[in-house]
């Protein structure tokens, strides 16, 4: 089943050398099976799609991987560091990644989405391990997508570091809980974007984690992000087909709704029908 | 585990990873794709092997 596709006026994200028509980022795992993902993911309207580099190939009952699945003619593949603990290993699976993406042909080789977790349980990353791995892995040549908290000094650090684009969470990983501060969000994007605060308005700023529901993506994009990651909110819903034509829908609103500078919010109403004119009488006038 | 090939690339075929693609590290050292039939196996090297899989 393909969606009605029409003209949204949402410019491409462009993060370091790529361009994607897409502002939505969606990640691989957690799926029930394979081909349920291929619909969500189409559904999705996404280029670019997550993996992650382990030893194991994950077959499925008819002995096909990821690989057997996901069109690498259509797909940016955007490879991350999830599970390190600390730079070293990040970089080290980095590099793996890379080799991989460079034996495929993907455009995907030049760019990572760089995790160093400081824990297992929130899954929170590690800001002194990520900024070390980030600044060997832009010094290796690397486009680094950064994982961060919601932290806006920690941002700027990164950005400062070399970073392609910062992704801070929304909330924890696989949360489902949202953009749980909007305001640092906010911050974050004047820090990095606006120029009245040393940003520079064509850097990338990228939510990634926590998203749970399609207006969780509209949110972030009317926050004034450039685009969302996720990949739970898709993946465990119980139609991810339909959750991921939601997200895109959201992505497109929220960013169109940013665009478009939104009314300030006012404590008492103001009518839109005209005062002028009215056949019966105003109480109190 | 004994193995009986002489370099990474017969390794792989050995152990039939040829099927999809992979990267591989020998003793922590990442081995480009494009080197592995000139690196030749030493006794008591470790080698790892790592794919693509689904993730976020």
């Amino acid at each position: 089943m393909s969606m009605t596709t029409f003209e949204t006026g949402v410019d491409p994200l462009c993060i370091g050398p790529f361009t994607l028509k897409s502002r939505l980022i969606a990640g691989t795992g957690k799926y029930a099976c394979w081909d349920v993902m291929c619909e969500a993911l189409d559904a999705s309207g996404c280029d670019a799609v997550t993996v992650a580099v382990r030893r194991e190939r994950l077959h499925d009952a008819e002995g096909r991987s990821l690989l057997d699945y996901l069109d690498l003619d259509r797909y940016t593949i955007l490879p991350n560091t999830a599970g390190c603990f600390d730079a070293a290993d990040a970089i080290r699976v980095a590099r793996l990644g890379r080799d991989l993406l460079e034996q495929l042909g993907n455009a995907g080789a030049q760019w990572v989405k760089l995790e160093v977790l400081g824990d297992r349980t929130t899954l929170l990353p590690d800001p002194v391990g990520t900024l070390q791995a980030c600044q060997e892995l832009v010094a290796d040549g690397f486009t680094v997508l950064c994982y961060s908290s919601d932290d806006p000094i920690m941002a700027t650090r990164l950005r400062d570091a070399g970073a392609a684009s910062v992704m801070p969470a929304g909330s924890p990983i696989g949360s489902g809980r949202g953009i749980a501060n909007p305001a640092a969000i906010q911050i974050i994007r004047n820090l990095l974007k606006d120029p009245a605060h040393g940003g520079d308005p064509g850097y990338p700023l990228v939510v990634d984690a926590g998203v749970g529901t399609p207006s969780d993506v509209a949110l972030a994009m009317e926050l004034g992000a450039d685009g969302v990651l996720l990949n739970t909110g898709i993946a465990h819903a119980k139609d991810p087909v339909a959750m991921a034509r939601g997200m895109r829908l959201a992505c497109e609103a929220g960013a169109l709704g940013y665009r478009s500078g939104r009314i300030e919010k006012k404590l008492y109403a103001s009518a839109s029908s005209p005062w002028t004119g009215m056949i019966n009488e105003i109480p109190g006038e | 585990m004994d193995v009986c090939s002489d370099t990474l690339e017969d390794l792989l075929g050995e152990l039939q990873r040829n099927d999809t693609p992979c990267a591989v590290e020998r003793n922590g050292e990442l081995v480009p794709w494009r080197s592995r039939s000139q690196v030749r196996l030493s006794e008591g090297d470790c080698i790892e092997i790592v794919t693509m899989v689904g993730g976020g």
